[in-house]
């Protein structure tokens, strides 16, 4: 059947020729005069105090003097509430959590296990899911509902529509701007979200560009790295406001990078890819916000319970070996971390702090905890009690001056996606190649940005 | 009376009918599927604060587009 129609369509397609688009247009012009007939009989409009009322909210949020404050300060807000809404849930969490370690090492002595199988299954394996549940549950619990609310709204078009400009010169959709909001979340959820790109070039430079934007479970380690190196120098009135700032700043650096390769994608190997632009502004809808909470904090909740099942326990189990095997007397990690040590001072890192980030590569918010183990040589992930014992150990006993800490950063907020991001990619796009395109640009980037800065500091004699 | 200019020219709170669409390949199929088929009216509503996007009321959807690919519909105004 499908042999004899190939050449009977290349047959009308010859006779029709250059007339197909007036085929498409006729066929599309008669289903919508057919459409608005159908609907001139049955559908019945409600007065036009609706439009109009949604036309006013329009013209304050889309406004040339209004627009661009409300939606910093809306963005400003929802990163506060979770940043501030998440501490308490989290300690808590944490100290849950970790009494629970304890009774489970009770019971591992109780029962007379040997040391190994305890470390293995409750330093490695459970302590690492702790940390992830404790870190990463909390905020995304209160990031994605206050998202999602805005998204019911219908709020979030109104943020492309105003953002569009910047976007098409960076040869981008104006929904990327929404992609990245997501990306503050999850990558991997900044990565689902960009099926709302319609056109396959724009949604691949969002979906190769999401990394730029630093996740939940990177905003952590970006926080204690400031508030230690850059907060702690001045007074302690001044230190939050230092410290946000120097986050916003890391925040508008990763935006700028973002912009900047998009462009340079547009006009390199996605160019010729087809392209398309339309953005609908929907009706505003007032949220269903019961049914949004509930949704969406069921939905996070059983995410990340999933990703600590599946992917950050294992890799707490493969850590704990990797600190706890020894070879000549030295742990496979500091071997490994010795391997790595001259390639990394070469970008402001040591070995420590690259093999961190490999080892993190399952999941962002383990690369911390990954470097506080292996500095100090406890074999098990540890929380540190404050910030100051993590300074001391950083400054004191590891070395780090604050060139350290800036391609720390650095280097955080441009490296390869997590596991759980670059699976999700490949899982979207279908495709190897986008995949590795997907880890190599962000890592590329972070490489010549830290090697650029660590040698222009060394060379001006600043550090 | 039925002059013809393009969609991008027209000031906002103005209409126009939809004379033809001039666009190619992907964006001419969103476009023909968004309804702006020959004879189509459509009101100007907004510019975004940068002054693109432009938004358009098009069978009582409001889309906003492109000025380059709203500059390819062709429109007479309508009073």
């Amino acid at each position: 059947m499908q042999k004899s129609l190939a050449p009977l369509l290349e047959d009308a397609q010859e006779i029709v020729g250059l007339r197909q688009n007036q085929l498409q247009d006729n066929i599309v012009a008669s289903i919508y005069s057919t459409a608005e007939q159908i609907a001139g009989e049955v559908v019945s409009h409600t007065s036009p105090k609706r439009r109009d009322l949604d036309r006013q909210i329009d013209n304050i949020l889309t406004s040339p003097i209004w627009g661009f404050p409300i939606m910093f300060g809306v963005l400003a807000v929802v990163f506060w509430v979770t940043i501030v809404g998440a501490n308490i849930p989290s300690s808590l969490l944490a100290t849950e959590l970790f009494w629970i370690e304890a009774r489970l090492t009770d019971l591992f002595m109780a029962l007379n296990a040997p040391g190994w199988l305890h470390g293995f299954l409750v330093l490695g394996v459970y302590r690492s899911l702790a940390w992830v549940v404790s870190v990463m549950l909390p905020p995304m619990a209160i990031f994605f509902p206050l998202f999602t609310l805005l998204e019911d709204l219908g709020y979030l078009p109104r943020v492309a529509f105003n953002l569009d400009r910047f976007f098409k010169k960076a040869g981008a959709h104006g929904k990327q701007a929404l992609t990245m909001s997501m990306g503050f979340g999850c990558n991997a959820a900044g990565i689902i979200a960009c099926r709302i790109i319609e056109s396959p070039r724009e949604r691949l430079i969002a979906t190769l560009t999401n990394n730029f934007v630093p996740c939940n479970g990177r905003f952590p380690t970006l926080i204690a790295l400031v508030s230690i190196f850059i907060a702690g120098s001045v007074s302690l009135s001044l230190s939050s406001i230092v410290a946000t700032l120097a986050v916003a700043g890391l925040v508008v650096f990763g935006i700028a990078v973002t912009l900047a390769i998009s462009w340079l994608l547009s006009i390199t190997i996605l160019r010729g890819e087809p392209s398309s632009f339309t953005l609908e502004l929907p009706p505003y809808r007032r949220p269903l916000v019961g049914q949004v909470l509930v949704r969406s904090v069921l939905d996070r909740t059983i995410f990340v319970l999933r990703r600590a099942v599946i992917i950050a326990a294992p890799a707490g189990g493969l850590i704990w070996i990797l600190a706890n095997a020894t070879v000549d007397g030295a742990s496979l990690l500091s071997t490994l971390a010795g391997w790595l040590d001259t390639p990394a001072r070469f970008m402001g890192l040591d070995g420590f702090i690259l093999l961190a980030f490999i080892l993190g590569l399952p999941a962002n918010e383990i690369v911390l905890p990954i470097l506080i183990m292996s500095y100090v040589c406890g074999g098990a992930m540890t929380e540190l009690a404050s910030l100051a014992d993590l300074r001391h150990l950083l400054v004191e006993q590891h070395g780090w001056t604050w060139l350290t800490a800036l391609c720390t950063m650095i280097f955080s907020l441009c490296h390869w996606p997590c596991g759980t991001t670059l699976f999700t990619i490949q899982r979207e796009q279908r495709s190897r190649r986008w995949t590795l395109l997907a880890a190599l640009i962000p890592t590329a980037v972070g490489v010549v940005v830290c090697i650029f800065i660590n040698n222009l500091v060394r060379l001006l004699d600043l550090v | 009376m039925s002059a013809t200019t393009t969609l991008n020219r027209l000031s906002n709170g103005s209409f126009a009918l939809v004379k033809e669409v001039m666009a190619e390949g992907l964006t001419r199929r969103r476009l023909l599927d968004l309804g702006l088929v020959p004879g189509t009216k459509v009101e100007v509503i907004r510019r975004s604060p940068a002054g693109d996007p432009i938004a358009f009321n098009i069978r009582g959807a409001v889309i906003a587009l492109r000025r380059d690919v709203a500059g390819q519909v062709l429109v007479s105004p309508w009073k």
